[in-house]
C-alpha cells in the first residue's frame, strides 16, 4: 500500500473556480462628452445642419414633371415601381443605377477613409450627427459635463424626476420626428402629413414611423457609442482602408512626453517636460470616452474634438497649437525617431526643439502631396469610371423601347387563301411621363401585313397606336405573309417603332415561321 | 479574495484557459450585448407558443395566434376573387362582342378564358390551339359554324352534334359511298381539290363538277364555299379538316367522320364560356 504523504500534488486548478473568475460581460460606463469649442467644433455644426437640413427638407422640394408625374423632386413610388430624383426617372429594371451609385459610395467611402482617416464616421455618419444632436439636447437640460456627472450620482430628487423626463421627452419628439420624416421619401410629402395626422395614412407609415422611432431613441440616446464600438462593422473595415500615409487624430508624444502635470516643479527638479499637462481635457470631451493618447485605438470615430480641447489648452498655456492633430503614420513615426534619438531614449523634448525652444527643422510635416499616391489614384480612377459611365448610360439611355415575343405554340398557321401567319407579343415602353403616339412598322418580310389584336384598322404594313405616360403597352401582332412570297421556314425581319414627335425610336429583330410547304 | 490573472504581455485580464502557452484574453462583452442574446431565446420561445411549431406525433402545436400558411393563402385568393369582382361583373352584363371591343375587359377576359382553354379545350383542339386532323385549329379563319365572337361562343355554349343539348349544333353530311358510284366518288374529289390546287388527272374535274352540282351543292353551295349555317366547310381554299388530296377527300365523300364537341355551359357557366369564347376570338382567326 502506498504511503498517501508519498503522493506529489500537481499545480493545478480549475479554470472555473470562483477564486478567479471573472465576469464575461461588463456594464456600459457612463459617458459625459464635455462641450468643446473650437474650429473643428464649428465645422460639425455645420456638417450637423446641412446633412439634416438633406434628410428633413428633400422630401418637400417640388419639380415639375408634368401631368402624369408626380411633382416630387425625390420619390420611392414602390407602388408604382418608379424612382424619381429631380430630373431622372428611374425604372426598374434599370436599377443598375442604384448598384453603380452604391458602387461609387463604397469605393468613394475607401478614397476618404486612406486619406483623411475616418472622415465619415467623425462628421457625417447619421450615428455621430444624431448622437450630437441628442448630447446638444442633454447639455441644454442637465449642463455640461461636471452638472451631468453630479445630476446622475445624486438621489433621485423632485428636480432630477424632471431633468430626466424632459430630456427624453425632447429625445422621443426628436426620434419620432426622425422615423416621420422617412417615409415622406416613399409618397407625396404634403398629402400623406395630411393623412398621417388624420390617422388615415397606411399602417405601414405608421409601423415604420414606430421602429424608426425606436432606433433612433436607443441608438441616439441610450446606446451611442455602443452603437460605434460593438455593432457597426465599418471601425472593423477601417483597419484595411488606412495605410501609414493616411490623416488621423493623432496625439504626438514626441513633444508632448514626458506629460507633467507640475510643470513648473518638474522644470526646477531638471526634469524634461513635455508640452502635454495632463489636463485631460481631450478625454473629457471625447464622445466615445477614450484616450487618444494611448494610440490610435478602434474607438475613435476622429471627431477632432480632442483637437478643439487641446489646442483650447495650448493657446492658454501660450504653446504652439497641435499637440493633438491630424498627422499621418509616416510623420509621426519619423518625428517619433527624431524625439527618440532613433528609438535609443524615451521622448525627450530637448530633441525637438532648438535652444530657443522653436520646432527643430528635422521634424516632418503633412505634406499635401501625401494625398496623391498610387491607392488614393486608383480610388479615384475607379469612383470616377463608375461615375462616367453611369452619366453616360444616364445621357444616352433609352426612353422608348420595343420588346418582341415570338409566339412559339403554334410557330405559324396556314390561313384560308394558303397565306402563313405568325403571332408576336409586342411590347412598347413609354419611359417618359407623356402621352405618345407610336408608330409600328414592319420592315422586311416582303408582301407582308399586320394586324393587331383591339387596333381596328385594316391590315397594313404600319399603324399607329397609342402609348400611355410611364408606362408598358403590350400588344398582341399578327403577321401575315401571301404564300407565293415566302422564302423559306426561317425569315428574318424587324418591327421598328418610332415617336414622329421626338424622332425616337427603336427596333427589334424577329423571326417569321412558315411550314416547309406553303401551297 | 479574487485573484486577477493578468497577461503580461496586454496587460489584459485572462480566463484562466490555456491552450500550449496561449491565453485566452478575457475582453468582457457589453452586458447590454449578453441581455440581447437572452430576448432572443425568450423570443423563440415565445414564438414556437405563438405560432405553430412543435411536432407532435401526428401533427403540430397550432400556435395561440391561429396562424396558418393555408389560411394566408385562402385570404390571399379571396382578396383574388374580389378584385376580379368588377371585371367579372362586367363580363356578365355585358356580350362577348362588347367585351372584346374594351381594352381592359378583352385583356382579363383572354387571360381567364387562356386558362380555362389550358384546362377544358387542350385534350382535343391542341395546347396551343392548332387542333389535328379532325379538331379543327382555331388560330386561322376557317369557322365551321362561325367565327364571330357571338358564333363561337353559341359553340362553346351548346356543342356540336351533342346528343343531350337540344341546342346543340346538328348536321350530319350522308355517306355519298352508298349514293354514288365509286367512279363519281373519285370523279368529285378531283373536283374539288382542283378548288385549291393542281390534280393528277384534269379529265376527272369535268364529270366531278358536275356530280358536285347533282349532289353536294345544297349544303356546300354553288360555289363550293360552304355554308356556316350547317357546319359545311368551305372547299375552295387552303384549310382541310381531315387532311387535304384528292384520296383524303374521297374517303370522306364515302363515309364522312363528324366530329364531336360537347356543350360546355353546364360544366363552365356563363362566365366562363363567354371568357372561352373572346380568348378563342382574340387568337387571330375571329372574324
Ligand atoms: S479620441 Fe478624439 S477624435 Fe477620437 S473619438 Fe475621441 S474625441 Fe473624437
Ligand atoms: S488636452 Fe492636451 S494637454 Fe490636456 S491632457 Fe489632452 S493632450 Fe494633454
Amino acid at each position: 500500500m502506498l504511503d498517501q504523504t508519498q503522493v506529489e500534488r500537481l499545480e493545478a486548478e480549475a479554470v472555473n473556480s470562483a477564486k478567479t473568475r471573472q465576469p464575461l460581460y461588463a456594464a456600459r460606463k457612463k459617458i459625459f462628452p464635455k462641450r468643446a469649442s473650437g474650429s473643428f467644433r464649428r465645422f460639425k455644426w455645420l456638417v450637423m445642419a446641412i446633412t439634416l437640413g438633406i434628410y428633413y427638407l428633400t422630401p418637400w422640394l417640388r419639380w415639375d414633371r408634368g401631368a402624369f408625374a408626380p411633382d416630387q423632386a425625390v420619390l420611392l413610388d414602390l407602388a408604382n415601381r418608379r424612382f424619381y430624383f429631380f430630373f431622372i426617372e428611374i425604372w426598374p429594371q434599370e436599377f443598375y443605377y442604384v448598384a453603380g451609385l452604391l458602387m461609387m459610395a463604397g469605393i468613394g467611402l475607401f478614397l476618404i477613409t486612406s486619406t483623411v482617416g475616418r472622415a465619415w464616421c467623425g462628421y457625417t455618419c447619421p450615428q455621430t450627427v444624431w448622437v450630437d444632436l441628442f448630447l446638444v439636447v442633454e447639455r441644454a437640460i442637465e449642463g455640461d459635463r461636471n452638472a451631468r456627472m453630479k445630476l446622475d450620482a445624486g438621489p433621485w430628487t423632485a428636480r432630477k424626476l424632471v431633468l430626466r423626463v424632459t430630456k427624453h421627452a425632447i429625445w422621443v419628439v426628436i426620434a419620432v420626428a426622425t422615423g416621420g420624416a422617412w417615409i415622406f421619401y416613399f409618397a407625396d410629402a404634403p398629402t400623406l402629413i395630411g393623412e398621417v395626422f388624420t390617422g388615415t395614412a397606411a399602417p405601414v407609415a405608421y409601423v415604420t414611423i414606430a421602429v424608426l422611432t425606436a432606433t433612433t431613441y436607443t441608438f441616439g440616446g441610450l446606446m451611442r457609442e455602443q452603437v460605434c464600438t460593438y455593432m457597426c462593422p465599418w471601425p472593423r473595415i477601417q483597419a484595411a482602408m488606412l495605410d501609414e500615409n493616411s490623416l488621423t487624430v493623432t496625439y504626438n508624444d514626441w513633444r508632448g512626453e514626458p506629460r507633467s502635470r507640475h510643470a513648473k516643479k518638474a522644470l526646477a527638479a531638471g526634469q524634461p517636460v513635455g508640452d502635454c499637462v495632463d489636463c485631460n481635457a481631450c478625454v473629457a470631451v471625447c464622445p466615445m470616452g477614450i484616450d487618444i493618447r494611448d494610440g490610435q485605438q478602434l474607438e475613435c470615430i476622429t471627431c477632432a474634438l480632442c483637437i478643439d480641447a487641446c489646442d483650447g489648452i495650448m493657446d492658454k498655456l501660450g504653446r504652439e497649437r497641435g499637440l493633438i492633430s491630424y498627422a499621418t503614420l509616416s510623420d509621426y513615426n519619423a518625428n517619433m525617431a527624431v524625439a527618440t534619438a532613433g528609438g535609443s531614449s524615451p521622448a525627450t523634448p530637448s530633441l525637438v526643439r532648438t535652444a530657443e525652444g522653436k520646432f527643430s527643422d528635422r521634424l516632418a510635416h503633412f505634406h499635401i502631396r501625401k494625398i496623391f499616391r498610387l491607392r488614393t489614384f486608383i480610388y479615384l480612377g475607379a469612383w470616377s469610371a463608375v461615375g462616367l459611365a453611369l452619366l453616360y448610360s444616364l445621357l444616352t439611355r433609352e426612353r422608348l423601347e420595343l420588346n418582341v415575343l415570338h409566339d412559339r405554340n403554334p410557330q405559324f398557321v396556314t390561313l384560308s387563301d394558303g397565306s402563313i401567319r405568325n403571332g408576336y407579343t409586342v411590347k412598347l415602353l413609354n419611359m417618359i411621363p407623356e402621352p405618345r403616339t407610336i408608330v409600328v412598322i414592319l420592315q422586311g418580310l416582303p408582301g407582308a401585313e399586320m394586324s393587331a389584336v383591339g387596333v381596328d384598322l385594316p391590315p397594313a404594313r404600319s399603324f399607329t397606336t397609342l402609348a400611355e405616360p410611364d408606362r408598358l403597352k403590350m400588344l398582341k401582332v399578327f403577321v401575315r405573309q401571301p404564300a407565293d412570297q415566302i422564302e423559306g421556314t426561317t425569315q428574318s425581319f424587324t418591327f421598328r417603332i418610332e415617336d414622329k414627335a421626338d424622332l425616337e425610336s427603336a427596333e427589334y429583330t424577329a423571326t417569321f415561321n412558315a411550314p416547309e410547304i406553303a401551297r | 479574495m479574487s485573484t486577477e490573472r493578468i497577461d503580461d504581455v496586454s496587460g489584459i485580464s485572462t480566463t484562466g484557459h490555456e491552450w500550449d502557452g496561449i491565453k485566452e484574453l478575457n475582453n468582457p462583452l457589453p452586458r447590454w450585448w449578453v441581455i440581447t442574446f437572452y430576448i432572443t431565446i425568450a423570443w423563440a420561445a415565445a414564438y414556437t407558443i405563438a405560432y405553430p411549431a412543435w411536432p407532435m406525433l401526428s401533427s403540430a402545436t397550432k400556435g395561440v395566434l391561429g396562424y396558418s400558411s393555408r389560411n394566408d393563402v385562402k385570404n390571399e385568393l379571396a382578396a383574388a376573387e374580389a378584385a376580379k369582382g368588377k371585371y367579372v361583373a362586367a363580363i356578365q352584363a355585358k356580350t362577348v362582342s362588347e367585351i372584346a371591343a374594351d381594352d381592359a375587359l378583352r385583356e382579363f377576359a383572354v387571360a381567364a378564358g387562356g386558362a380555362a382553354f389550358k384546362v377544358n379545350c387542350v385534350q382535343c383542339h391542341g395546347s396551343g390551339a392548332q387542333g389535328s386532323a379532325g379538331f379543327p385549329n382555331l388560330n386561322d379563319d376557317e369557322w365551321l359554324w362561325g367565327g364571330s365572337a357571338e358564333q363561337i361562343q353559341q359553340t362553346i355554349t351548346h356543342g356540336i352534334r351533342f346528343a343531350s343539348d337540344p341546342d346543340t349544333r346538328q348536321s350530319e353530311m350522308p355517306a355519298f359511298g352508298d349514293i354514288i358510284t365509286p367512279e363519281q366518288a373519285t370523279q368529285v374529289s378531283a373536283y374539288v381539290a382542283s378548288l385549291s390546287g393542281p390534280v393528277h388527272d384534269a379529265s376527272l374535274i369535268e364529270p366531278g363538277a358536275k356530280v358536285f352540282a347533282e349532289n353536294c351543292v345544297a349544303c356546300h353551295g354553288a360555289n363550293a364555299k360552304g355554308n356556316k349555317e350547317l357546319g359545311a366547310p368551305d372547299l375552295t381554299d387552303a384549310i382541310w379538316f381531315y387532311g387535304s388530296g384528292e384520296t383524303a377527300i374521297a374517303a370522306q365523300v364515302r363515309a364522312p367522320k363528324h366530329g364531336v364537341m360537347p356543350a360546355w355551359i353546364g360544366r363552365l357557366g356563363e362566365t366562363t364560356v363567354k371568357e372561352l369564347a373572346v380568348y378563342v376570338h382574340s387568337l387571330g382567326g375571329g372574324e
